[in-house]
């Protein structure tokens, strides 16, 4: 190593930057993912509807979506939609909104692929105790789907988080943003890219520690 | 080609940059798999086979690497390490993070794919006095690379995403050499368009590649 | 030991050999010899260490204690200093090639047609030209019956058919010993026979086999001789008529009353 020497003190200087970056993060995450969540369930039940016409669309919306580049939708959808009329929204709702339509495509296939892998024996099992559609979908096919599904959906939310850090390209303050700005203003490359690392590191790990624990605590024997 | 300001006069008149936009995004999208694919086999090697204290090594560097943003690793490298002073180059410094990333996940999928195959196949080869090499390159190999094709093709698709993300450290692919021609046009809806339909042909090729691949090791059964 | 003679030793020497699974003791102190062109099955209840001692021998396993001698020569390990020391990977590859071993689930390379499964050793392990290698996993395929299967990848073969492939594939490489793991114990009944018949037809050939079966009737019929492990230990040992014909203990006569109706 050449003689660069370490000096924390900007970071600890920039302290509550890094961990309000931090929040924002994780804030936009969870925005972003419970309703990508949401909308790539009803994109499932579509899809697994059985009818050409909701079926076709929605796989060609996946499709499209999980090959186009996310920083791209996010300049599409932010500096795009005003060309269209749309301009009440900031940077942080055009992020939210792009980063739930990209993340309910994944949610479809993860959701899609839970539905159909329930065995027919109990769906079955449902008709023959009287339920009613609505009914089994309620009591049968979510709550499997959603054990089935937890492992795949964790790899997604974690990585839906990591993807936050692309907000820091329309000039939204999360951690990226603010380890670049702490790089420019203080030359502390190199403190500035770790301390960023560590955080998203660490945030990836509680995020799959948590939903470890809530896979342990709905673990079903199958 | 129509008059100035319609979208096929200026995608006309941008062609050439967009072209070779393009062509910079899949020399970068080929360099980073290629060598991301090359090092992968030698953690997932490692992670296998290798003595304990190599397995935790390379696991290490493969958690830092899966857990930490691309964007973060791009952005780590290209002012991390003009630091070394050694002369690095965006493309140079975005090829480097980005096989890193692929690499990480080459060495997991290795891993799990290599892990996949019934302990019996190995010794049976055992059996026939075969030797670790002759093992790996005849027996274990061949058939492991056929579950290594589709989280192969995925990993791909992402690099080929992946590579925007250098477009923030100024290397001029296909991403930014649009918003560069938007720049010029203001068409911001129809060049955005265009570049996710160019991303599009590009994924779905790479997913033919390994489409046409996968019937290619479809001659036997496990 | 029945057919050893103190002079000359036998194909096969194992003496002491004992080997732990982390607390459980699965050997605790096997002799057993095996003479060129003999015939030895061993028989036991699961757990007995049956399997573990065909896969000590050939280096499956490592043994903890103990020492198997093939035609002489330690197998497995050296002793350096009055320490045990395992050979190098090279060294053993080398040891196991002169072993043919056919395993319960067959273990035939799947991406690999039959004619294929056997000449890798003999085109990869003897570096033998291609040729002659393909003459004879031809001839070998033959014997066992599979000479219009050549081309066939496993996944379109019948268990009985896919075992029969894994047989020319350890004979092929002309071993002094072929060990056979429960060679019958995951086909359907009715593919029994075509595997049995071969094995027999082996033994009858002059071939040296260390058998591990459950097939009691085949035991009886082919084995030249018996051996009854119980507990990780040999429990008795002889010529079939007489191991099985007259049990010598308890745990004996239970465990092949199991089978009585075989023996009428």
């Amino acid at each position: 190593m050449i003689d660069y020497q370490f000096n924390f003190d900007v970071i600890w200087r920039n302290w509550d930057n890094f961990l309000g970056a931090l929040g924002m993060g994780l804030g936009l995450a969870a925005a972003s993912l419970t309703l990508g969540a949401i909308l790539g369930l009803g994109l499932a039940a579509a899809r697994i509807s059985g009818k050409r016409w909701l079926d076709r669309p929605v796989w060609l919306y996946v499709e499209l979506v999980r090959n186009t580049p996310l920083l791209l939708l996010i300049f599409f959808v932010y500096f795009g939609l005003p060309e269209i009329g749309i301009y009440v929204l900031d940077k942080y709702h055009s992020f939210i909104l792009t980063l739930t339509l990209y993340a309910a495509a994944y949610m479809c296939e993860v959701f899609r692929a839970g539905l159909t892998s329930i065995p027919n024996g109990y769906l079955e099992a449902g008709k023959a105790i009287g339920l009613r559609p609505a009914q089994r979908a309620r009591y049968v096919m979510l709550p499997m789907m959603f054990r089935i599904t937890l492992p795949a959906m964790s790899n997604n939310f974690i990585s839906l988080f990591k993807d936050t850090s692309l907000a820091a390209a329309i000039a939204v303050p999360e951690l990226t943003f603010t380890a670049r700005q702490v790089n420019a203003n203080t030359f502390r490359v190199v403190e500035a890219w770790l301390t960023a690392s560590i955080l998203y590191l660490a945030a990836a790990y509680l995020i799959a520690w948590a939903l470890r624990r809530v896979e342990r605590r709905y673990a079903m024997i199958r | 080609m129509g008059d100035k300001g319609t979208f096929l006069y200026e995608i006309w008149v941008a062609r050439g940059s967009l072209l070779s936009g393009a062509a910079l995004t899949m020399q970068l999208s080929l360099a980073v798999i290629a060598i991301g694919s090359f090092i992968g086999c030698f953690g997932g090697l490692g992670l296998v086979y290798g003595p304990a204290p190599l397995r935790l090594a390379i696991r290490s560097v493969v958690e830092v690497l899966r857990g930490v943003p691309v964007l973060v690793l791009i952005l780590f490298c290209y002012y991390g390490l003009a630091l070394f002073s050694i002369d690095v180059t965006a493309p140079a410094a975005g090829v480097i993070a980005l096989s890193g990333f692929c690499a990480a996940h080459m060495s997991e999928t290795f891993r799990g794919a290599v892990a996949s195959i019934p302990v019996g196949q190995t010794e049976a080869a055992k059996a026939i006095g075969m030797r670790f090499w002759q093992r790996l390159t005849y027996v274990i190999l061949p058939q492991a690379a056929r579950r290594m094709l589709p989280p192969w093709v995925n990993t791909g698709v992402e690099i080929v995403k992946g590579t925007t993300l250098l477009s923030i450290i100024g290397v001029v692919e296909l991403l930014l050499s649009t918003q560069q021609a938007i720049a010029r046009n203001y068409l911001i809806i129809q060049f955005y368009l265009a570049a996710a339909l160019i991303y599009i042909i590009i994924n779905f090729s790479v997913s033919q590649l390994g489409a046409w691949l996968e019937r290619r090791f479809a001659y036997f059964r496990y | 030991m029945a057919s050893s003679d103190m002079s000359s030793e036998p194909l096969l020497r194992a003496t002491n050999v004992h080997k732990r699974f982390d607390s459980v003791e699965v050997l605790k102190g096997i002799d057993l010899d095996v003479a060129q062109g003999e015939v030895v099955a061993i028989i036991g209840s699961s757990g007995s260490g049956k399997t573990t001692m065909l896969r000590c021998i050939n280096l499956l396993e490592e043994y903890d204690d103990g020492e198997i001698h093939i035609d002489g020569e330690t197998i497995g390990y050296r002793i350096v200093g009055g320490v045990r020391k395992r050979l190098r990977e090279s060294a053993i590859a080398d040891q196991r090639a002169r072993i043919g071993m056919v395993f319960q689930g067959f273990n035939l390379f799947p991406h690999m047609t039959a004619e294929q499964n056997v000449m890798l050793g003999l085109t990869k392990v003897q570096k033998m030209p291609k040729a002659e290698a393909r003459d004879r996993a031809v001839h070998w395929l033959d014997r066992v019956g599979l000479a219009e299967r050549r081309e066939h990848y496993p996944y379109q073969l019948s268990g009985g058919q896919q075992q029969r492939v894994a047989i020319a594939r350890a004979v092929a490489m002309d071993p002094r010993l072929v060990l056979f793991d429960e060679v019958t114990s995951a086909l359907d009944p009715e593919l029994v026979a075509e595997v049995l018949s071969v094995m027999k037809s082996l033994a009858e050939s002059g071939m040296t086999m260390l058998v591990v079966s459950h097939e009691m009737l085949f035991v009886r019929d082919v084995a030249t001789r018996v051996v009854f492990m119980d507990g990780g230990r040999i429990a008795a040992e002889g010529p079939p008529a007489e191991v099985m014909g007259n049990p010598s203990s308890e745990r004996l006569r239970s465990f092949l009353g199991r089978f009585h109706g075989l023996f009428g």
